[in-house]
């Protein structure tokens, strides 16, 4: 990746995170903890990874992405808005009662939503379908689906993963945000779902570790994916949650609960000014 | 009198499966390891690369389907209906109902009929758990003609279907010859005027027989198949109701939340007419002979006939 690549990976990130502050702030409520921690892979898959066309969104020939972890939405509407797919200006109405930027993604009214997601554990399980039919028609798209370290808990998950494994299914990139908090505490306190490599190993996923706020590491992680036969890749990564809003950052108070206004314009200064020294390198 | 030929509708449904395959290459299967019992083993006999086993997962297995669904296949994804509508409900109701995806649930071993398994198998909440669902069509066939001619409907149409079979084997009653099939039409089997009695499954085989007795008694009984318990013939319901002014539900079900409440609530709000439920009566089944256990609960042409004929005065 050249510097420049990453220069403008890191500026859409953090429009992906004033998107994410716009939308929770507008609505007065959703998720901005887990959807700043996946802030960075959502950018990097709607700016770099996917094979996809804003113009388009219903594209045949499209890599699909599943939001398993449908609660944070706002992440996934700040990608899409900034990757063109509609106006930024509508973020502010999430939730609102006459917006289509629903709760939870809703396929049928948020363009470039593959899949009306939000009962954990089911996203995973879609994506494997999608993957299986995409390899009985013999089409070359890939799958991704994301996937929160809280949602693991769901026996479905694991359902998944053994029937993608069963079924060989290498056209499936399965993204775990590992920020290790949920909703009642930590992943720790809530239940233990460590050591979560071994167990994805365990089910016959091929599985990389890495840093989840870091593009070259992603660029590495996602290539190696696509050249893994035979089975899903499983990408674990290491993120912050509510990284890039300094209050938010490892705090599980926020991971469903709104900026108010005070808060909100405490986090929009901090993101214009990593904004502003993103532009000025 | 001659043998009348029975049929278990699970076994239609896999004989439909095939037909259909061989017509639409984007029709696949998803079994959660009883394709044996459910009669996909015969599509996965004739189309094993359109045949995908998910295991005993079902919740991944309905989940899966939606998802292939969306790449323009379209799957009939088949369990018990205890599994298919009970443990997987939500993923139902979430990842097919919610996007109306087009997928279809064949359910096979409905109701009491499963017999010797008993309560844990026998399944009389589904229609309820997927009329609660909005857009979720609901079929219930009656006999082989009907079920095969019901899968070939559900392919056509496109949404979410919830189909339910059974494991016993029933009367084939309708000449298939003559017969056409639309989802949300019933079927006036015997005209009548004193009382109508709505059936489904396999229980319109027994309301047809008792509809034969009531007759020899002096009761003019009008017999009614209503297949589709969603969306309701209402035409057709309130038709009855309103010229035969009785009306009695038959189904292999709970009398809570199926084919028995839909009439209600049509009647209700629409036709005021007292009505009579035939039905399991809240409670749960147990292990035994399908053919006894269905004349323990009044499942019977001999129950209905003797509803009928208290509900006339006769």
């Amino acid at each position: 990746m050249t510097p420049k690549e990453k220069q403008q990976l890191e500026l859409a990130a953090c429009k992906v995170r004033m998107g994410i502050i716009e939308g929770t702030h507008g609505a007065k409520a959703g998720h901005p903890g887990g959807s700043l921690s996946a802030a960075d892979v959502f950018t990097y898959l709607y700016f770099k990874e996917l094979n996809i066309d804003p113009k388009d969104p219903k594209w045949e020939g499209r890599d699909r992405f599943v939001l398993s972890k449908g609660h944070t939405a706002p992440g996934l509407y700040g990608a899409l808005a900034n990757r063109g797919f509609f106006p930024v200006e509508d973020l502010p109405t999430l939730r609102h009662i006459d917006s289509y930027l629903q709760g939870h993604p809703n396929m049928h009214t948020v363009p470039g939503v593959d899949m009306s997601t939000g009962s954990l554990g089911q996203g995973i399980s879609v994506a494997a379908g999608m993957a299986l039919a995409a390899k009985h028609q013999g089409r070359t798209c890939r799958v991704y689906t994301l996937l929160g370290d809280g949602e693991i808990a769901e026996g479905e998950v694991w359902e998944a993963l053994m029937f993608a494994h069963h079924y060989q299914l290498d056209n499936l990139c399965v993204i775990l945000d590992n920020n290790g908090l949920q909703i009642d505490g930590s992943n720790k306190e809530v239940m233990d779902s460590s050591p979560i490599p071994e167990k994805f190993r365990a089910f016959g996923l091929e599985v990389v570790e890495i840093d989840g706020h870091d593009f070259d590491a992603m660029e590495t992680a996602f290539a190696h994916a696509r050249e893994v036969k035979g089975t899903p890749t499983a990408i674990i990564l290491h993120t912050i949650k509510g990284k890039g809003v300094s209050y938010m950052e490892g705090q599980v108070g926020w991971h469903g609960k709104a900026p108010n206004d005070e808060e909100y314009q405490i986090a929009m200064a901090e993101l214009r000014a990593r904004l502003a020294e993103l532009e000025a390198m | 009198m001659a043998e009348v030929k029975k049929v278990a509708t699970r076994a239609s449904y896999g004989a439909a499966l095939v037909e259909l395959g061989q017509l639409h290459d984007d029709l696949i299967v998803f079994d959660a390891d009883l394709s044996n019992a459910t009669k996909t083993d015969t599509f996965r006999k004739a189309f094993p690369q359109r045949h995908f086993n998910c295991g005993i997962a079902e919740a991944n297995m309905m989940a899966a389907a939606a998802g292939a669904s969306t790449m323009g296949l379209v799957p009939f994804v088949s369990s018990f209906a205890m599994f298919a509508a009970g443990r997987a409900f939500e993923q139902v109701r979430n990842s097919i109902g919610y996007p109306h995806l087009n997928v279809k649930i064949g359910a096979t071993h409905g109701g009491l009929s499963v017999g010797e398994d008993g309560a844990s198998h026998q399944c009389c909440e589904d229609f309820a758990l997927m009329r609660s669902i909005p857009g979720m069509v609901i079929l219930s066939p009656a006999d082989d003609v009907e079920a095969r001619a019901a899968v070939k409907a559900a392919y056509a149409y496109k949404g979410p279907v919830y189909l339910r079979f059974g494991r016993f084997a029933v009367p084939v009653f309708h000449d298939e010859t003559n017969f056409t099939f639309a989802i949300g039409k019933g079927e006036v089997l015997q005209d009548g005027s004193d009382v109508a009695i709505i059936a489904n499954g396999l229980l319109v085989n027994e309301a047809i027989e008792a509809g034969r007795a009531l007759k020899e008694a002096g009761v003019s009984a009008r017999v009614i198949n209503l297949c589709t318990i969603k969306p309701l013939d209402e035409e057709l319901v309130l038709k009855a109701a309103r010229e035969c002014g009785r009306v009695i539900t038959c189904e292999e079900h709970s009398v809570v939340g199926g084919l028995g409440e839909a009439v209600c609530s049509l009647l209700s709000e629409r036709c005021p007419t007292p009505v009579r439920r035939i039905g399991v009566n809240d409670e749960f089944g147990h292990s035994g002979p399908a053919a006894a256990i269905l004349k323990q609960f009044g499942l019977s042409a001999e129950h209905i006939a003797e509803v009928a004929r208290d509900f006339c005065g006769k």
